[in-house]
């Protein structure tokens, strides 16, 4: 029983892993207020950008750090688009999505089938001595890097968004932005800036998809993960702690249907899974939020222009 | 010189015409020198989508059967959007219609007459498509869950579920191992234009829903309540107009219309239930452009549907003509998606240019 928990445990946490930085992204461009609906389609960019850099240049990082550039261009699009422009986000996102998804489409179809070579892989580190811990061992230190990665930034990131001055310039955005501009904070740089983080964030979720967790390129692969991701930040009350929570819980969820499906259960059943489970989730938090009346910035979606009050 | 916007409350026709055009044109020039950058020739690209849609009478008689789901699942958005409820998963909708459709011609306990076969399937679909909306509309209203999450995670679980019962349960004994159901009953098919695939019962069907719609939204009072709440819930809050009403209301109208449409494609044009894709190339989704490229008005949407309608036929040709993949369509709805979200600041502002130094 502790063997089976052990090997359920290992395997959600790689698999929360792509959810976990996009999650954390998009917190920190929600908490700025603005909502970007092109998760899905930045992380899918992300994934099929770092898997072809990952197999033409055969270093995993140039992948990883090539995605993070893919995604937070596209981001710009919408921060343009919500912030400069002031369109309406919910569209905006949308498209983005599409955009994504399409062009990565495109941009794909030559490596469809294409496995990653072993040089190009990022494979599990072996901390010396604590790798080799019983139960601990495994459960801990044997992970590639960017899970340690993504584990590293929900502390990081929460500190800056509640310790610094930094973080408090982008709550206050999200929270009033009238005020916040009337005490000096630059609203849109702000908001350019969280927006850029998200799309930086989702882009290497994407590309930790395709280089490390199915190291190839699948048409469609995130298969609606950045729409977890939008439901996880949610669920997460918009804090990074609360979203490691989330990742490794869906994360889980698709480990689950790996080990029932030998059960005989229809996998296209066991498909919908972590779909119901996002609708559940999401129900429980919107109870909570409006218990605890702590919740979405009052701000998000709104866009904002100095002229108008 | 000093150039600044002011706003305004309501932007004349033709400007608003103009900035549909204008941010149409823009995204299809962007697309193009995209096409450029990857080595493709655009002006080819562009003459190809043109002819395969427009360019012939088959084309045209093509881009009217795919205008046919967009139209119907369009007008619906309008209406959903125009209260500012995001539907986002008429794609869902359309094919648990779809389903209703298919389990009324081929499962249904009771012998059905024929006269009766086609009304019921598509009242079966229309209530299908209006469940599948309903839980996302009755979970806003009560629970405050976002409707843009809801509404889109049943799109993946509709996708899965026909999925299941194409390759499953009702996985027709006579197709070789496709995954598709049985042949629908002959008095389970929809009649179409000899000739074509067009389906006119469906497109007559569309045509005076738009109609309706547009007397609804504009003519009624529940079209009065549903524009005040899109335009500004607290006003309406305060005028006591129920959210629960108007959400209810406006996902029963577009879900039920999606479902409607997948009712139009598996007894219309495919005669059997088939897996998801082969019964919609994202028809959901793309009526989300066409609503928002008729600015909500159901009206236009006849009009915006015809021309997606023929985006797709013309995406189809040049995907063959190329070898693209299927998704490029997508990369042509998200940009000019896009391009209309980004153009509407000159319908809520003016652009005032003043000579002479600042004041």
């Amino acid at each position: 029983m502790l063997e089976f928990l052990v090997e359920a445990l290992r395997a959600a946490i790689p698999a929360g892993t792509p959810l976990l930085f996009g999650t954390l992204g998009e917190i920190y461009a929600e908490r700025s207020g603005i909502l970007n609906l092109g998760v899905e389609g930045m992380m899918i960019m992300g994934a099929v950008t770092g898997f072809s850099v990952a197999l033409t240049t055969g270093n995993p990082w140039l992948g990883v750090l090539a995605a993070a550039i893919v995604g937070g261009l596209l981001s710009l699009i919408h921060a343009f688009v919500s912030i400069t422009l002031r369109g309406n986000q919910v569209v905006s996102g949308l498209a983005l999505t599409m955009f994504g998804v399409g062009l990565s489409g495109l941009l794909g179809r030559r490596f469809i089938g294409t496995p990653l070579p072993a040089q190009a892989k990022l494979v599990g580190i072996r901390i010396p001595v604590l790798s080799d811990l019983p139960i601990l061992g495994p459960l801990f230190f044997q992970f590639d890097p960017l899970v340690y990665i993504s584990i590293l930034l929900v502390p990081i990131m929460w500190f800056i968004l509640y310790k610094t001055k930094l973080g408090i310039s982008i709550r206050s955005v999200g929270e009033d932005p009238a005020t916040a501009d009337a005490m000096g904070v630059n609203v849109f740089g702000i908001r350019y800036l969280c927006t850029f983080i998200g799309g930086v964030l989702a882009g290497v979720g994407g590309a930790y998809l395709s280089i490390v967790y199915t190291p190839s390129w699948i048409e469609g692969m995130t298969a609606g993960a950045g729409w977890i991701v939008i439901a996880l930040t949610i669920f997460a009350l918009w804090s990074p702690l609360r979203a490691i929570l989330g990742a490794y819980l869906f994360g889980g969820v698709k480990v689950l249907q790996y080990r029932l499906q030998p059960l005989g259960i229809s996998p296209n059943l066991l498909n919908t899974l972590p779909f119901i489970l996002t609708i559940l989730v999401l129900m429980a938090a919107t109870r909570e939020v409006m218990r605890r009346r702590i919740g979405a910035p009052s701000a998000l979606g709104l866009p904002y222009s100095r002229e108008e009050k | 010189m000093q150039i600044r916007l002011e706003r305004r409350l309501l932007a004349p026709g033709w400007v608003r015409i103009l900035t549909s055009a204008i941010s149409l044109l823009l995204a299809l020039l962007s697309i193009a020198v995209a096409f450029y950058i990857f080595g493709l020739d655009p002006l080819f690209a562009y003459k190809k989508i043109f002819i395969g849609s427009f360019g012939s009478l088959y084309g045209l008689s093509e881009s009217l059967v795919k205008a046919i789901p967009l139209l119907l699942c369009g007008v619906g958005l309008a209406i959903a959007f125009k209260a500012q409820f995001w539907n986002i998963g008429a794609e869902g909708q359309l094919l648990m219609g779809a389903l209703a459709a298919t389990w009324v011609a081929l499962f249904c306990p009771i012998e059905l007459p024929s006269w009766a076969m086609l009304p019921v399937m598509f009242i079966a679909g229309f209530l299908a498509g209006a469940i599948w909306a309903l839980i996302p509309a009755l979970l806003r209203a009560k629970l405050r869950v976002n409707e843009v999450i809801t509404t889109l995670m049943l799109v993946y679980v509709a996708t899965e579920i026909v999925n299941y019962l194409v390759y499953g349960p009702w996985k027709g004994a006579r197709e070789w191992g496709f995954p598709y159901s049985d042949r629908f009953p002959d008095s389970a098919i929809i009649p179409v234009i000899s000739g074509t695939r067009i389906h006119y019962p469906t497109l007559i069907l569309g045509l005076v829903v738009a109609v309706l719609a547009y007397f609804l939204l504009m003519r009624t009072k529940w079209g009065y309540e549903i524009r005040v709440t899109g335009d500004n819930p607290r006003a309406a809050e305060y005028a006591g107009i129920p959210y629960l009403r108007i959400a209810l209301l406006v996902m029963l109208i577009s879900g039920g219309l999606a479902g409607v449409a997948g009712v139009g494609e598996v007894a219309g044009i495919h005669g059997r239930l088939r897996y998801p894709q082969g019964i919609s190339p994202g028809y959901g989704f793309t009526a989300i452009i066409v609503a928002w490229l008729a600015q909500l008005n159901p009206l236009v949407v006849i009009l915006t549907s015809f021309l997606f309608g023929g985006l797709l036929v013309g995406g189809d040709a040049l995907q063959v003509s190329m070898n693209l993949p299927v998704p490029t369509i997508q990369m042509f709805n998200g940009a000019i998606l896009l391009f209309l979200v980004g153009g509407e600041i000159l319908l809520r502002y003016r652009i005032v240019i003043r000579k002479g130094s600042q004041t």
